[in-house]
């Protein structure tokens, strides 16, 4: 195989000596899909704040393209290819659907070259196109805070494809929504597969069925075991991690 | 009405540069002079507090600079007011016999003009841009820069060798183009100048808040880590409408103080900033209109209210600020814009309650 796209070696993230990350290892290559999934308290979200350079490891390296990303900031990392979209949805309330898109599809990201110039038009065109893959058109001049809980998912999810990361990572994109709106999102992260690497984080196994992505458990802060959904639910341990220890 | 709508500010102009100084006398026409002075720095705080979400406590010394630089080059120039040794005469009470290296400069007008609005401008720049880049924001923010407006307060009004202290720089009586500059003549003209320049005001606030920059002020105002995330760094946004703000300021104490006829220490007090910001809050933030209005309504009412009753003022501004918090949540603009005398009625909650998209009422969505 060849190099992986995003490396974690030996990771580990402490918050005053509580580990939430113990020696965390992962190979994420071009083109992967992967589900992690894991009980509350497992290192999910830490593990995606490590990649995206909020949190930085007590221990351990990360690296993305051969680079380590220790140290670098969270807007040197959304700009070499690394997007993310937060468990509870964060839109920009007070700017309209379509300006929070526009916003993050902009290619320049300098405050000088924002001043009195326009968004290119290809940008622009972008902009719609997947305005209307998520359905938001009809809202395009409503402001982001007035839109309903689903609404902002959404527009969580279609920033983030805006902004054209190479790898996409989501966390919890479907809490909160309905059966239908999770059955839509399940079907618009998979046509984002192939030129994308996405990793999705995840509590509902519904969604995590239909995505059919590869799946990783996460359980205190370490890789449990990777592979299919059918195989990871029938391994013991993670019968165990989630149910309990079975009883004698 | 779009014709109208356009015509606005020109007739808005055309009353305060030819309707008001034929209709007002000398006094009241320089306390208007005064209030679009104020109306400026009203504006930088809605740049930075209305737009972007930085609540500063400290504009006060971005006001003070621009006023003690242009009271400075007046003093230097009166002849009247120097003493023996041609420097001006509060020196020789504190038996400074030589001008402090600093105010050499500002015997040049071409240097002034540009010293009142660069000094702030590079004050507010380095200071914002050092708490900026150390993640310092919402409250901290605003504790910072009062307690930087408490140093730059103690260190004017302790310095008599400097600034002759607490007394501040008297401007009434200095002269300008061979006139006394608390002449009735020379305040009309301060007065035109401050009509011309609050538009000019006006519209580089409209620059930095419209198009995508200004959509990034108002991210940062929302969400700043997400901003980040979306590979925006928000230091340079801060710093820059920092900056910006920092430079109206200054112009608009210079303004301020040529027409008050001096500037002082006070000017930096911790309660004149504090004002500054209610001035925006009254009249609406985040919208550009509004600072004007607020400045001038709150500082007329404030002179309207201490010709009445001058213990009263203090009293009257508290109730106002409340009365808006509670019942204007958008200002003065923001509630003639939104629904107006509906909004009071439903704090009391017998108002119809609009619905969630009113812009999406007529046409059904569907829902599939």
């Amino acid at each position: 195989m060849s190099e992986p796209l995003l490396e974690l070696n030996d990771v580990s993230v402490s918050f005053d000596g509580f580990y939430a990350l113990t020696d965390l290892s992962l190979k994420l290559y071009k083109g992967e899909l992967k589900s992690i999934i894991g009980p509350n308290g497992a290192g999910k979200t830490t593990f995606l704040d490590v990649i995206t350079g909020k949190v930085r490891p007590t221990k351990g390296t990360v690296s993305f393209k051969g680079k380590s990303l220790l140290g670098v900031s969270e807007q040197k990392i959304s700009r070499n290819g690394i997007g993310r979209k937060f468990q509870t949805p964060r839109v920009f309330e007070n700017l309209t659907v379509l300006r929070n898109l526009e916003l993050s599809a902009s290619p320049e990201k300098n405050a000088f070259s924002l001043l009195g110039s326009s968004l290119p038009q290809s940008s622009k065109d972008e902009v719609h196109r997947i305005m209307n893959y998520v359905g938001l058109t009809p809202f395009a001049t409503v402001k982001a805070g007035s839109l309903s809980h689903g609404q902002k998912q959404w527009l969580a999810i279609a920033s983030l494809v805006a902004q054209a990361p190479e790898v996409l990572l989501l966390d919890e994109p479907v809490a909160g929504l309905t059966d239908e709106e999770t059955l839509r999102t399940a079907e618009l992260i998979k046509s984002l597969a192939g030129d994308h690497t996405v990793v999705v984080i995840e509590h509902d196994m519904e969604f995590i069925r239909d995505l059919g992505f590869d799946v990783t458990v996460l359980h205190q802060g370490q890789v449990l075991t990777q592979g299919p959904l059918e195989k990871v639910k029938s391994d013991p341990r993670v019968i165990e991690v989630y149910l309990g220890p079975p009883e004698q | 009405m779009k014709l109208f709508q356009r015509l606005v500010p020109w007739i808005l102009l055309a009353i305060a540069l030819f309707i008001l100084p034929a209709a007002l006398d000398d006094f009241r026409l320089n306390l208007f002079g005064r209030y679009f002075a104020l109306s400026i720095t009203a504006l930088a705080i809605d740049l930075i507090w209305g737009y972007t979400g930085l609540l500063s406590l400290g504009q006060g010394i971005f006001f003070a600079l621009g006023g003690y630089a242009v009271a400075m080059n007046l003093m230097l120039n009166t002849k009247s007011l120097a003493g023996g040794n041609g420097i001006p005469k509060f020196f020789e009470n504190y038996g400074v016999a030589q001008l402090p290296f600093f105010w050499q400069p500002f015997w040049s007008p071409l240097f002034t003009l540009i010293a009142l609005w660069v000094i702030p401008a590079a004050v507010a720049g380095v200071v914002g841009w050092l708490i900026f880049r150390n993640r310092i924001k919402g409250v901290y923010f605003s504790i910072i820069t009062q307690a930087a407006l408490m140093v730059f307060f103690h260190f004017f009004n302790g310095q008599q060798k400097l600034f002759d202290g607490t007394n501040g720089l008297k401007t009434s009586t200095t002269e300008l183009f061979g006139q006394l500059v608390g002449s009735p003549d020379m305040q009309v003209w301060f007065y035109r100048l401050t009509v011309l320049l609050l538009p000019l005001a006006f519209l580089v606030c409209r620059y930095f808040t419209s198009g995508r920059f200004g959509d990034a002020l108002i991210a940062i105002r929302d969400d700043e880590s997400r901003l980040r995330f979306a590979g925006f760094n928000p230091v340079p946004f801060k710093t820059i409408v920092f900056l910006v703000a920092g430079a109206l300021c200054g112009i608009s104490g210079a303004l301020y103080t040529v027409q008050s006829g001096i500037v002082s220490p006070q000017y930096m007090s911790i309660s004149f900033s504090i004002e500054m910001v209610i001035w925006v809050a009254v009249g609406g933030r985040g919208t550009l209109v509004g600072p004007i209005i607020g400045a001038t309504v709150v500082n007329y009412l404030r002179s309207l209210v201490s010709e009445a009753l001058p213990e009263a003022w203090l009293f009257v501004q508290g109730a106002l600020f409340i009365f808006v918090v509670v019942l204007m949540p958008d200002g003065i603009y923001g509630w003639i814009t939104k629904g107006g005398f509906r909004t009071f009625l439903a704090a009391f909650g017998i108002a119809k309650k609009s619905n969630t998209y009113p812009q999406l009422d007529k046409e059904a969505i569907p829902v599939d």
